[in-house]
């Protein structure tokens, strides 16, 4: 048995992810008879439509909207696109071309049966896998042969809005020690339903996630990664409306890191929870098998309700997402479960609590690339005390051995970093991380002290809330502000009408290619 | 390097106070100490440090010092530096526009609202534009508030719907319609580009073309937001960084009294 520091009981984290896992297994029923436009569009990526019509909509877009157009979604658009392939001997991307131009009716062909569609679809298949699995192996000879940064990964944002300054900003990072470079995507475009395409140079507070931009900034990674010997993970968002399409672009550029949160769409951004459960699926699928490490938000929920009271949210959160994640075949190594160092300052003995919780969430998901979150809430202009609690953060990353330390500015909430403040911080860190390697060894706590106290007690409310979450089921839950206190209806939200039952040609290779679990799961 | 530190000469400035003509203070009544810190896009060395101390003398600053650089990645010096300014400001000339109503706590407002006005002051909240953060309009409206003050919603006299983030002005004021709101908020995190005033103008525009402008208290937050930048752009008061829903519940009060009385 594993001993815990902060004197929690194992046996009751074993029955908090009992809980956890009934929960996650009832939204996966859900989740597993359904389709959505963005899984489609997904879908049609993976084998090989890209590019955008003349009036700039992408043709996955294309493709998948006359299908629905024409009520036909419930079929997957990789059915018709087989039956296409076998009458016409086009590739998928020349068929999506004459959707566009209006030259076919992608649905006026005779239906083969699923063997001759899976058949014709298998080169297109099998590229897209075949590009994934080098792109992860070309990360994995890098890791090999450059090495890494040593954990936790000093993880820096870029949000210039212009993909080729961010490249100028995400070398200067790397060279000053980053590990990870998460490109900020512009304000709103979680919200879009639709990739943008090709490289771009515009954008508000961030820079549009495409699949160019990733590639421009993937090579530029490469390259600085070379230089300073050590290879630089590159992160963006597959969350909101596109989540799987983004996932999808990721893994066959070789992203590293993504965002990847139904519940923080749900929650923050209102989209419907049915459309982004099932694409969150297809998202975690793709991440998983691509080595890709996931991101989920739940430090948001502190962002809105207080860090001392909700903090058992947090935990719940995590425990649901890991079962979630594993469902959809990621691995424990890749889940970078949120939480956050966002206590009032004003707290008396706030950093005992802000490590209990730290402690013990590291002590909970051992595998895990925890992914801890900066003081955001409370920063407020004054820089000088700003960067003493971005200090105190810090400490107990090392402390607590976190995986992806996303670095704090002192400059939050004032503005964008400039180059300066991201200096500062990663001196900050490296200072800290350094000054204080091992205290984590060295250092044990004082039983039923008032870390262990606290531990105890947020692991206790933690259960309980699993426990009637399960009894609720986890939408119903969600209708009622239990994360974050914001109340979402299962119908209201953004994308809902994007969703379908399966009909009865559906046909998804991918899943069982990328998570073999799933298919021996379902038919057990 | 040591020009100026650890300088025990005598000081050969009036040490007096005269507020026509204030400056900085580092420890001696106008000695003008003043720090600063930028990036120059020069690599390290001495030219880099002799172009930061031409810099500072051109923003009027006297015995430049750079007391720390550091090239933060090829071609870009970091510096840390501080000088002594030469100008002053008169500051008994300076007027600054500000929220006149008296900030009073929750039970204080929900106690006038019902002798002088009678009924609960419908509120409705919105980030609008693009702008996803809920930060600042959940501090102000939700139950909980921030820092201790509680926000609308947990006024008993206060009848408060916040809509949250990305909210389109349209669908500001279609809702404002709907539930007859006396006052509109506006919350406006990000600024990049100046996008919050371009929002800020269109939803007044709106607001006039639909003749509801003066139906509504307008009132605008956020941490680049003043009272002076609001009443500029058509607002009826602006709440910038630390101010709270105490201000903006204070404030919306008085106002509706003072609107009722000169009818």
């Amino acid at each position: 048995m594993q001993k815990s520091k902060v004197g929690i009981d194992f046996t009751k984290v074993q029955h908090a992810r009992d809980v956890a896992g009934k929960i996650a297994a009832e939204v996966q029923q859900f989740v597993d008879n359904y389709t959505t436009v963005a899984v489609e569009r997904t879908l049609c990526r993976l084998v090989g439509i890209d590019n955008v019509d003349d009036t700039d909509t992408p043709l996955p877009n294309v493709l998948v909207d006359d299908l629905k157009n024409k009520n036909v979604l419930e079929h997957g658009a990789l059915f018709f696109l087989g039956n296409a392939i076998i009458e016409t001997g086009q590739t998928p991307q020349q068929l999506a071309e004459r959707v566009a131009s209006e030259s076919l009716d992608i649905t006026s062909f005779p239906f083969h049966t699923r063997e001759e569609v899976a058949k014709a679809l298998q080169p297109y298949v099998d590229a897209s896998i075949k590009q994934i699995v080098e792109k992860r192996q070309k990360r994995e000879h890098y890791l090999e042969t450059i090495g890494e940064g040593s954990r936790p990964y000093l993880y820096v944002i870029v949000a210039t809005g212009n993909i080729y300054e961010d490249v100028v900003q995400a070398q200067a990072a790397a060279r000053q020690g980053a590990d990870i470079i998460a490109v900020i995507r512009t304000t709103g475009q979680s919200l879009l339903d639709y990739v943008p395409y090709g490289a771009t140079t515009e954008g508000f507070g961030g820079t549009y996630a495409t699949q160019e931009n990733f590639r421009i900034m993937r090579n530029a990674l490469d390259k600085v990664g070379e230089e300073v010997g050590r290879y630089i993970r590159l992160c963006n968002y597959c969350s909101g409306l596109c989540m799987p399409e983004i996932a999808a672009m990721g893994a066959l550029e070789g992203l590293d890191v993504m965002l990847n949160d139904a519940l923080y769409g749900i929650l923050f951004r209102d989209i419907n929870m049915q459309r982004t459960m099932v694409d969150q699926f297809m998202s975690r699928t793709i991440n998983g098998f691509a080595g890709v490490i996931i991101n989920t938000g739940e430090d948001n929920y502190l962002t809105t309700a207080d860090a001392v009271e909700e903090a058992h949210t947090v935990l719940a959160s995590d425990i649901i997402n890991e079962q979630l994640a594993l469902l959809a075949g990621l691995p424990k190594e890749q889940m970078g479960l949120g939480h956050a160092f966002e206590m009032d300052p004003e707290l008396e003995n706030g950093f005992l609590f802000e490590l209990a919780q730290a402690q013990m969430t590291r002590e909970i998901f051992p595998k895990a690339p925890l992914k801890y979150m900066p003081p955001t809430k409370f920063m407020t202009g004054n820089i000088f005390r700003g960067h003493l609690q971005d200090a105190l953060f810090n400490m107990i990353g090392i402390w607590t051995s976190q995986g992806l330390q996303l670095l704090g500015m002192p400059t939050e909430a004032i503005h964008t970093p400039f180059m300066s403040d991201r200096y500062l911080s990663i001196e900050n860190a490296k200072y800290i991380f350094n000054n204080m390697k091992n205290i984590g060894d060295e250092v044990e706590f004082k039983e039923d002290g008032i870390i262990q106290t606290r531990a105890k007690e947020v692991l206790d409310k933690t259960i309980a809330l699993l426990e009637e979450l399960q009894e609720e089921g986890l939408f119903t839950a969600i209708e009622k502000g239990i994360f974050g206190n914001v109340k979402r209806a299962k119908t209201g939200g953004k994308g809902l009408a994007g969703v379908s039952m399966k009909g009865e040609h559906y046909y998804n290779p991918f899943i069982s290619i990328m998570n073999p679990q799933h298919e021996t799961r379902n038919t057990k | 390097m040591s020009e100026g530190l650890y300088n025990t000469s005598a000081k050969d400035f009036d040490q007096t106070l005269d507020l026509t003509k204030i400056k900085p203070y580092g420890d001696t009544m106008n000695d003008g100490k003043t720090q600063l810190s930028f990036t120059l896009p020069v690599p390290a060395g001495d030219e880099a440090i002799e172009a930061a101390k031409q810099l500072l003398r051109q923003m009027g600053f006297d015995n430049p010092q750079v007391v720390f650089h550091k090239e933060l990645t090829e071609g870009f010096t970091f510096f840390n530096c501080y000088g002594s300014y030469t100008k002053t400001i008169d500051y008994t000339k300076i007027h600054v526009p500000k929220v006149s109503s008296v900030k009073w706590g929750m039970d204080e407002t929900d106690e006038f609202i019902k002798e002088h006005i009678g009924r609960k002051i419908v509120v409705v909240g919105a980030s609008t534009g693009s702008d996803a953060h809920t930060v600042g309009i959940d501090a102000i409206m939700n139950m909980k508030g921030f820092a201790g003050r509680f926000g609308l919603e947990r006024y008993s006299m206060f009848e408060a719907i916040n809509m949250g983030s990305q909210v389109p002005n349209e669908e500001l004021i279609a809702k404002g319609i709907e539930v007859n709101a006396d006052a509109l908020l506006v919350s406006q995190t990000v600024t990049q580009k100046d996008v919050h005033i371009k929002n800020m103008v269109e939803l007044v525009e709106m607001l006039e073309a639909e003749g509801l402008r003066d139906k509504v208290i307008l009132c605008a937050g956020g941490p680049r937001i003043s009272h002076e930048l609001a009443k500029e752009l058509g607002y009826d008061a602006g709440f910038g960084m630390n101010t709270y829903a105490d201000d903006v519940a204070s404030f919306i009060a008085q106002e509706m009294e003072k609107r009722k009385n000169n009818k």
